[in-house]
């Protein structure tokens, strides 16, 4: 440092002298020194760039062209591959499964997720009680996709135990993943199964975060305990909630394993998703292309739950 | 200060040259094969799914002879079960990534054969000496071998003889109407058993050819004609016709529509069907499962009357070799060493099937019985499996499969299933 090149302006003040030199040296300064925070954060951009947005480019470019990767030379085609998707009535078909299968998971998540998190969360029960139903309540989230599809395939087969269970009960059983009628409501069913405890913990944390105080302020006002859910519980806990559904949403629109272990889309596309529709297209069709499409579609109905999932997580900051 | 600003483009340096490093590993990356190192030593790697099928160590052991007889040659065996072996293929022909030596299913050859990703095989036999005549088959598209079934799996009849004998008949059947008759009487039987098992789940639709198409094979039918489909002749019909009356007998397994191979099995081994066309390679598992089951196999059942060579279903270990590979000549010496009579006659022993070469003699010596009398089918009749070699197989097989569930479910008849086949089939050909 030019101590020479510095005026002392009173305490605390220090300004740097403008000569012809320094100017050049101070602007190569200022320069380098605005580069330094990119350069921290390169690396992360360029494993990003390189693991999410090139893919991405990648597939969005295959979607405007006819017959990529099967072929090397293939031609671009514009919107061909969009429109072949969007008027294909399996995607149509799976577009409205899809819709089904996330809308009842999340709902039946959250409030599946609400009730058992309450439960735990009471204080009729002891710490021991609670810590078992804990453990009971959290197993299906500890099975991987690939056991809950073997495992539930076992239990729904025509003669496995809820069939013999029902008809002990004098009910008369049913083909559940193998009748059209039934199949989508079973693997929604395995779904919401296997997910809700995520919920419940999250909401657990939620309630465990909710001050005593305002409940026995609330109580001591006459408030019953469904006002005290609703005007206490619930406004603590709304931000939690929503995001844990919009996430869930998001998941759930992904879910590609249990559907293919379970049903493979069958039977006669009852249980088609977008992802099973994507996944056949690309590698039984062999047609990347409109693979592709599908997979870009899907990522635009995904980029609209994920912006509100952003914009919510804004309000909260 | 002076030291501070010195740092700071030695920093930038380094972390320019972390990106530039991040970037250039992912946009690199290795050749096809394994590559030649400075003494001459070539290193092939050879894909499959075998691996993981056969004895512990047994296909490394094969290997080491081969590397014996080869010394300057090294593989490196790429194994992974056979369910993701295709897509990640598929991944690699589309990177130009194949490893050399390669295990195909006869199903993903056309495919293959059509990006340019797999080699045509004869010409670099032929540079060898190694005579093709000695081979059972080869799977070839537009006159060109691409495959070399190394190891057959036929698909026989499996019958639970206990089952059959509460039944009340004496023998597996042998016609169609035998069948129908024999299927009625073990599902009479009640208590959740059943006299057949159509898995027809659409994420692996091989039960069309294993389980439906093979009804018409073993009457000599055929669903080509000069290469093309031909869903629509009397004998495709006559076969899916019979198909949809043992459903409509509710002499199946329930639950058909999403059955998948491995239920179909379980439920043979379980005792909760009397009959199932099933692979020969089963054998040790089912046994293995329940070696209390008493069951035999026999050949497929045909059309009343039909006195011709009946057609059997069969599934490949094939073998071929990657179009990008820099060693082709040292990949065809591993395939002829693999077809080679002893090393295939061994081969074919421990997989417990039969031999793709010829003149290799299997060993019954130290298999189940039940080996040997496959073979006598076998022998009597003649391998079919007309999807092979067909371009999208998988695909043909699932259009095929929804029509079908169509048929069954009685929401179209078996002519019109068969039409809207004909048409999906023809757009795909």
């Amino acid at each position: 440092m030019n101590l020479s090149s510095t005026n002392v302006e009173g305490p605390g003040r220090v300004r740097h002298a403008v000569g012809p030199r320094s100017t050049k040296r101070g602007a190569s300064g200022v320069r380098v020194h605005k580069l330094v925070p990119f350069a921290f954060v390169s690396p992360t951009l360029a494993l990003i760039t390189l693991l999410t947005v090139v893919p991405i480019l990648m597939v969005a470019g295959y979607s405007f062209m006819d017959n990529v990767i099967v072929e090397p030379n293939p031609v671009f085609v514009g919107f061909a591959n969009y429109v072949k998707v969007l008027t294909d009535p399996a995607f149509l078909a799976a577009l409205g499964n899809t819709f089904l299968f996330i809308t009842f998971s999340t709902v039946v998540h959250l409030v599946l997720g609400l009730v058992f998190a309450l439960l735990l969360n009471t204080t009729l029960l002891g710490n021991v009680t609670k810590a078992i139903f804990r453990v009971v309540y959290i197993l299906p989230w500890l099975f991987t996709i690939a056991v809950i599809a073997v495992v539930w395939r076992l239990m729904l087969d025509p003669s496995g135990v809820v069939n013999y269970v029902l008809g002990t009960l004098g009910v008369q059983g049913a083909n559940w993943l193998s009748t059209p009628e039934t199949a989508l409501g079973s693997v929604t069913f395995i779904n919401i199964w296997s997910g809700y405890p995520f919920f419940m913990i999250s909401l657990l944390a939620a309630l465990q975060g909710v001050p005593t105080v305002l409940h026995e302020a609330a109580r001591v006002d006459g408030a019953g305990w469904w006002q005290r859910f609703r005007y206490v519980t619930l406004p603590h806990i709304r931000p939690v909630i929503i995001s844990m559904a919009v996430l869930d949403l998001i998941w759930t629109s992904q879910q590609f394993a249990l559907i293919w272990m379970t049903t493979g889309g069958g039977p006669l596309n009852a249980t088609e998703v977008l992802s099973t529709y994507t996944y056949k297209q690309a590698f039984s069709n062999f047609d990347f292309s409109a693979a592709s499409a599908a997979a870009v579609v899907v990522l635009l109905l995904t980029m609209v739950l994920a912006f509100f999932y952003v914009r919510q997580q804004r309000v909260r900051d | 200060m002076s030291t501070r600003r010195g740092r700071r483009p030695r920093l930038l340096a380094a972390l320019g040259v972390t990106a530039v490093a991040a970037l250039t590993m992912s946009g690199c990356s290795g050749s096809s094969s394994g590559g030649a190192s400075a003494t001459g030593d070539v290193t092939l790697e050879f894909a499959q799914w075998w691996e993981p099928e056969l004895p512990q160590g047994s296909l490394a052991n094969l290997i080491d002879q081969f590397q014996k007889a080869n010394p300057h040659i090294k593989v490196k065996l790429l194994s992974s079960p056979f369910s993701s072996d295709q897509q990640q293929m598929v991944a690699d022909a589309a990177s130009g990534q194949l490893p050399d030596v390669l295990g195909l299913d006869g199903a993903w050859v056309s495919d293959f054969a059509k990006q340019g990703a797999i080699a045509d095989l004869s010409p670099l036999l032929k540079a060898d000496n190694f005579s093709e005549d000695q081979l059972a088959s080869e799977v070839k598209v537009n006159g060109k071998a691409y495959m070399i079934p190394a190891v057959n799996f036929v698909y026989p009849l499996f019958v639970n003889n206990d089952l059959l004998k509460q039944a009340g008949v004496n023998k597996a059947p042998t016609t169609r109407t035998e069948f129908l008759d024999a299927a009625k009487k073990i599902s009479a039987l009640g208590g959740n058993v059943k006299g057949w098992a159509l898995p027809l789940d659409t994420a692996v639709p091989n039960g069309i050819q294993n389980d439906v198409m093979s009804w018409v094979w073993a009457s000599g039918g055929s669903m080509l004609k000069d290469g093309e489909p031909d869903v629509t002749n009397a004998q495709v019909k006559s076969g899916v016709d019979y198909v949809k009356s043992l459903y409509d007998a509710n002499v199946l397994v329930p639950g058909a529509l999403t059955m998948k191979e491995q239920d179909k099995v379980e439920k043979f081994t379980n005792g909760q069907v009397g009959m199932v066309i099933d692979s020969l390679a089963h054998i040790n598992l089912i046994k293995k499962n329940n070696p209390s089951l008493n069951f035999t196999v026999a050949a497929l059942p045909s059309e009343d009357g039909y006195t011709g060579k009946r057609g059997i279903p069969y599934a490949s270990w094939g073998v071929g070799i990657s179009n990008k590979s820099e060693h082709k000549a040292e990949a065809a010496k591993l395939v002829e060493f693999l077809m080679s009579k002893d090393t295939n006659a061994q081969l074919s022993n421990l997989a417990n099937g039969f031999p793709g070469n010829k003149t290799a003699t299997p060993d019954f010596s130290k298999s189940d019985p039940l080996f040997k009398t496959a073979f006598d089918i076998y022998q009597a009749g003649y391998p079919a499996n007309e999807f092979t070699g067909l371009p999208n197989a998988d695909q043909l097989q699932r259009t095929f499969d929804e029509q079908l569930q169509r048929t069954l479910t009685g929401s179209q008849s078996v002519d019109q299933t068969l039409s809207t086949v004909q048409s999906a089939w023809k757009s795909i050909f």
